[in-house]
């Protein structure tokens, strides 16, 4: 199981914001991407997820190239975006019910509810997710990396809005996602640590096009 | 693939219960327009059941509109859309999905109404009957067609006005056919089947063929 990024180039607009970009992911690694604000994180996070057609380049999911198997690839990845894919009509349980399920998974009610006590929403199971915080709006769309058996996980800022505690367990839950042989890509400005596996940057700003921020510092 | 096809309807379904001033909202602006065409060319019997087809599929062609621009702009926006483009599933199936939802929503609480604008409009029973029956065959493609325009405009500014630039001339022969059975079938030498194979054709090929486009301009749109 590896992802197989090669020479992967993308513009957004008439702005080329990387090319030439290189990586390999195997079990057990973590990669962090970094760069400055407006490197185009979340576009090679899109892009990684086949949301985005790059200009150039490949990227290859065991050894294939994912526009021609979008159906096991996406099986087999999780992502997280910016936006939490939740319903405000919808109760803590329905939206995580929902979600999970449609990514082809199948988990008990028992397992779904232990999820959300786990995250730290117990007794919100069902109050429609409008009235929650943002914080707790985050942890129910957080809820389904607990039960959600995939081994790619891609998460954009999956911090922002948590708090400290949430922060932990969610630096906890990722590192033993990686433990256990998962691998996941994380675009944050903050730091997981982790005790096990091995952890991988890497920096857009070093692919940046020549014509990109640069010229204008 | 049939359980998500499923669970798209029941969420939609759902949603729109706890939400229902939306669906209410399209019934009441079909009522609405179906009634005041009486108020403002006078209530002349002959005139009025010889204009009724035309204003009922006008006011179905507009309620339809209504509702379209929310089609898939709520899921756009809270990202839900987005999920549902990584699921291992075709999207067509889950746009097939949304579009029998947008359709239970919005098309068949027409149908039903329908009676009503026999009363208004001195129709005969018969031609009620007529008039539900085109309305079932006419208004899913009302929502196939619709979401495919949806789906082009989404996330556009402005995209309301321009979804019924883009869907409000491709609906022209679902009025076409749709209001001419109807009138067709008041005449005594009258013959309703040709309009109604036409508008069954109609259906079979925005069924196969809207799908698919609407999918592929959803795809378009999120990147």
């Amino acid at each position: 199981m590896s992802l197989t990024v090669s020479n992967l180039q993308c513009t957004r607009g008439d702005r080329q914001l990387f090319s030439g970009l290189n990586l390999q992911l195997n079990p057990k690694q973590l990669l962090f991407l970094e760069g400055q604000n407006g490197s185009g994180k979340t576009t090679l996070i899109r892009t990684l997820c086949s949301l985005f057609i790059a200009d150039k380049g490949e990227i290859l999911w065991q050894g294939q190239p994912i526009k021609e198997h979008l159906e096991a690839y996406h099986r087999a990845l999780f992502y997280l975006g910016h936006l939490n894919a939740i319903k405000g009509d919808l109760t803590t349980l329905e939206n995580l019910r929902f979600n999970h399920t449609m990514s082809e998974q199948q988990s008990s009610d028992d397992e779904l509810l232990d999820a959300l006590e786990r995250i730290g929403l117990f007794g919100y199971e069902d109050f429609p997710t409008r009235q929650l915080s943002q914080g707790q709006k985050r942890r129910v769309a957080l809820a389904r990396l607990l039960v959600n058996k995939s081994p790619l996980w891609i998460l954009d800022e999956p911090f922002v809005a948590l708090d400290i505690a949430a922060v932990e367990l969610l630096q906890h839950i990722i590192s033993q996602h990686i433990e256990t042989g998962g691998m996941a890509i994380l675009t944050t400005h903050q730091a997981v640590p982790l005790t096990k596996g091995k952890i991988q940057h890497l920096n857009l700003d070093d692919y940046a096009a020549e014509s990109g921020m640069e010229s204008y510092v | 693939m049939f359980n998500t096809f499923w669970m798209i309807l029941k969420r939609d379904l759902k949603l729109a219960l706890r939400r229902r001033s939306e669906v209410f909202t399209v019934l009441f602006f079909f009522i609405i327009v179906v009634s005041l065409f009486p108020l403002g060319v006078g209530f002349n019997e002959a005139m009025l059941q010889q204009i009724a087809p035309g204003v009922a599929w006008i006011a179905a062609l507009l309620s339809s509109m209504l509702a379209l621009e929310r089609l898939f702009a709520n899921d756009y926006v809270d990202g839900t859309l987005e999920q549902m483009l990584l699921t291992p599933q075709p999207l067509s199936m889950l746009v097939l999905a949304k579009m029998t939802a947008h359709w239970l929503l919005t098309g068949l609480p027409l149908i039903l109404v329908a009676p009503v604008v026999g009363i208004l409009y001195h129709l005969a029973p018969q031609t009620v009957i007529t008039l539900m029956f085109m309305l079932l065959l006419g208004t899913p493609i009302l929502s196939m067609i619709g979401a495919i325009g949806a789906a082009l405009t989404l996330g556009l500014r402005g995209g309301g006005v321009l979804i019924s630039l883009l869907i409000l001339p491709l609906y022209i022969p679902v009025l076409i056919y749709g209001s001419s059975a109807i009138t067709e079938s008041t005449l005594q030498s009258g013959n309703i089947e040709p309009h109604i194979m036409l508008l069954s054709a109609f259906l079979l090929l925005s069924l196969i063929f809207s799908p698919w486009a609407t999918a592929s301009a959803l795809k378009i749109s999120l990147e």
